[in-house]
């Protein structure tokens, strides 16, 4: 506090460094933020594809969106169904990883590695080599399947079955939420444990009373941070189903993205993307307001 | 009686030898459910890139073969060297490196920068504007694709790169700004201070003190950002419709797309998928360290 009315002359010298040093991102905000969030929220309200100028129409784009577009609702209930299943299930399995792992393991580096690698995967690459696991005659997993003699669904050509094949999918991506549970763990103190043992708590005692509550800050953000990364999902339906079959794996982004680029609706796909703003707006609110009753700040 | 008084005794020593027995071994036996769980579990993870190496090293007939087959025999290398003459995948390749050249480039330039004023400087409204800063991370991508897309195409910058780097010049992107900045933050005051002291300008403590001391944490970004431009499907679908400008993510969905149900070129498919893997995960070994530290350190408090 004192230090920060060292002499006038420095004071201006800092302010004009510290606005040339980021005078990068004044730049890139206005030019590549500000500007495009401005003109999109224009767009929303008009009817352009870009050739020609855009066209007021007020709020007939909305409109439109809730009241004359199936394949909205459609692509909404698709990316809820989606988020609700791959953001818990994700959270859990990467969790349940963690706890095994955190313990005194000499080989952890390894099995980290091994648990982790599949989350780095570059999505396309992971939607062709997971559309060739789901394939109906050579797939693994339809062998798998067929091998404890069950009949195979046909996966990703199967509407009832082509979301949750996509959340399968996911999962294999849960070591990517393991490595952070892991970080959080080794910060509980050890003595916490030592003490609960003393007082004769047992396992699942422990992990409710003490791991769960000091971890709950770490799952939070990942919750909201997972919640806005699946409500984007679209490269995986993109490539792999298409949108299909019968429309079962339509998402969001994707019905927007077609929109936008092969129909040329840039003005109903800016309507569009701000609704999911809304979206997901509405749920990281719902979740901060939630977390109160169950997120624990206490520690230090 | 007796004999009946005899058994109870010897099951319960039986009941208790088998008490001592896993209370003086406990460590031991949580220790191997451990590992079997996790050896379970990692076959489980890894299971579908064995599979995808595995596939790329068969012969044709070998790949749908049932029941399938883990190991290739014989190891066939065909569908490696025939790939790059019989799509334009070198093409690709390049293309996919100059945009990572770039944009690795531009995050390792200017995040730095910005992070420093926003750790180190002080000056009127910084810490409202990096509010701002974090604030832009929340903002889906949805919001500005439409209108970068309609300023790029005014700009005649459609079906160029420009648009896939030209954004990491200004800042890097909120994710890489913030990290480099918990990174300054640690560093003493003092330090700058002495260096002014010696007569060291702005420019002169920046680039020959700080810029230094942060190396690790610039490890961390140049992986990110190599990993998101390399990995990045969404910008060159909308921006890239010249075949011979597709980065090797556009290729990859080209040439599945154009092969599909194809079996003499499905073992060309996995090889070049592997491609796209490899650089991956060496660059993930090789900054290993540094880029868990900068996932977690983001992952925790954002």
């Amino acid at each position: 506090m004192q230090k920060r009315r060292m002499g006038k002359g420095l004071g201006r010298g800092e302010t004009i460094a510290g606005l040339l040093f980021a005078s990068p991102w004044f730049i890139g905000f206005i030019l590549f933020t500000a500007y495009p969030i401005l003109s999109s929220i224009y767009f929303s309200f008009t009817d352009y594809n870009i050739l020609s100028d855009p066209y007021w129409i007020g709020t007939e784009n909305y409109i439109e969106m809730f009241n004359w577009d199936p394949a909205f609702w459609k692509s909404l209930w698709n990316t809820f169904y989606y988020v609700l299943f791959s953001v818990p299930l994700g959270i859990s399995i990467g969790l349940m990883i963690a706890l095994i792992l955190n313990a005194d393991i000499k080989s952890i580096a390894v099995y980290r590695t091994m648990y982790y690698m599949p989350s780095i995967v570059p999505i396309v690459a992971g939607s062709i080599l997971w559309a060739w696991m789901f394939n109906p005659n050579y797939g693994l997993l339809t062998l798998a399947v067929e091998a404890i003699g069950l009949q195979a669904p046909a996966w990703l050509g199967d509407p009832r079955w082509a979301k949750p094949s996509l959340i399968i999918m996911s999962l294999w991506g849960a070591g990517g939420g393991m490595i952070i549970y892991l970080a959080g763990l080794k910060n509980i103190p050890k003595t916490y444990y030592e003490a609960a043992e003393l007082d004769g708590a047992n396992l699942f005692t422990r992990f409710r009373r003490i791991t769960l509550p000091l971890l709950t800050p770490t799952l939070f953000f990942q919750l909201i941070m997972g919640i806005i990364g699946s409500f984007q999902v679209f490269t995986q339906a993109f490539i792999m189903t298409s949108g299909g079959p019968n429309d079962a794996t339509l998402f969001y982004v994707l019905h927007l993205y077609r929109n936008a680029f092969q129909f040329w609706r840039m003005g109903y796909a800016s309507a569009m993307a701000w609704v999911l703003f809304a979206i997901i707006m509405v749920f990281t609110v719902i979740n901060w307001v939630g977390s109160r009753y169950w997120v624990h700040y206490d520690q230090g | 009686m007796a004999q009946h008084n005899h058994a109870t005794s010897s099951a319960q020593s039986q009941s208790g030898q088998f008490t001592n027995w896993y209370n003086a071994h406990r460590k031991q036996i949580s220790h191997i459910v451990r590992h079997l769980l996790l050896i379970l579990g990692s076959i489980l993870f890894m299971f579908p890139l064995i599979w995808l190496i595995s596939t790329s090293l068969k012969a044709d007939t070998q790949i749908f073969k049932i029941p399938p087959e883990i190991i290739p025999r014989p190891v066939v290398w065909k569908n490696y060297t025939r790939m790059w003459t019989y799509f334009p995948f070198l093409q690709f390749l390049k293309n996919t490196v100059f945009v990572v050249v770039m944009s690795v480039s531009g995050v390792l330039v200017t995040a730095p920068m910005v992070a420093y004023s926003f750790s180190r400087l002080r000056w009127p409204g910084r810490d409202f504007l990096f509010m701002i800063v974090l604030g832009t991370m929340m903002l889906p991508g949805q919001v500005t694709m439409i209108p970068l897309y309609v300023l790029f195409s005014k700009w005649g910058l459609v079906d160029t790169f420009y648009p896939l780097w030209i954004g990491t010049w200004f800042g890097g992107g909120a994710f890489n700004i913030f990290l480099v900045r918990q990174f300054f933050m640690t560093i003493p005051r003092s330090l700058e201070e002495s260096a002014r002291i010696d007569g060291a300008n702005q420019v002169q403590i920046y680039y020959k003190i700080m810029l230094p001391l942060v190396r690790p944490v610039l490890t961390t970004i140049a992986i990110f950002q190599f990993m998101g431009s390399w990995n990045d499907f969404m910008g060159p679908l909308i921006y890239i419709n010249n075949q011979a400008k597709y980065t090797l993510s556009l290729g990859l969905r080209l040439f599945q797309a154009q092969t599909a149900g194809a079996q003499t070129e499905f073992g060309m498919l996995m090889a070049a998928t592997c491609v796209m893997v490899l650089p991956v995960i060496v660059f993930f070994f090789i900054g290993q360290k540094q880029f868990i530290e900068g996932v977690t350190l983001t992952g925790m408090k954002g």
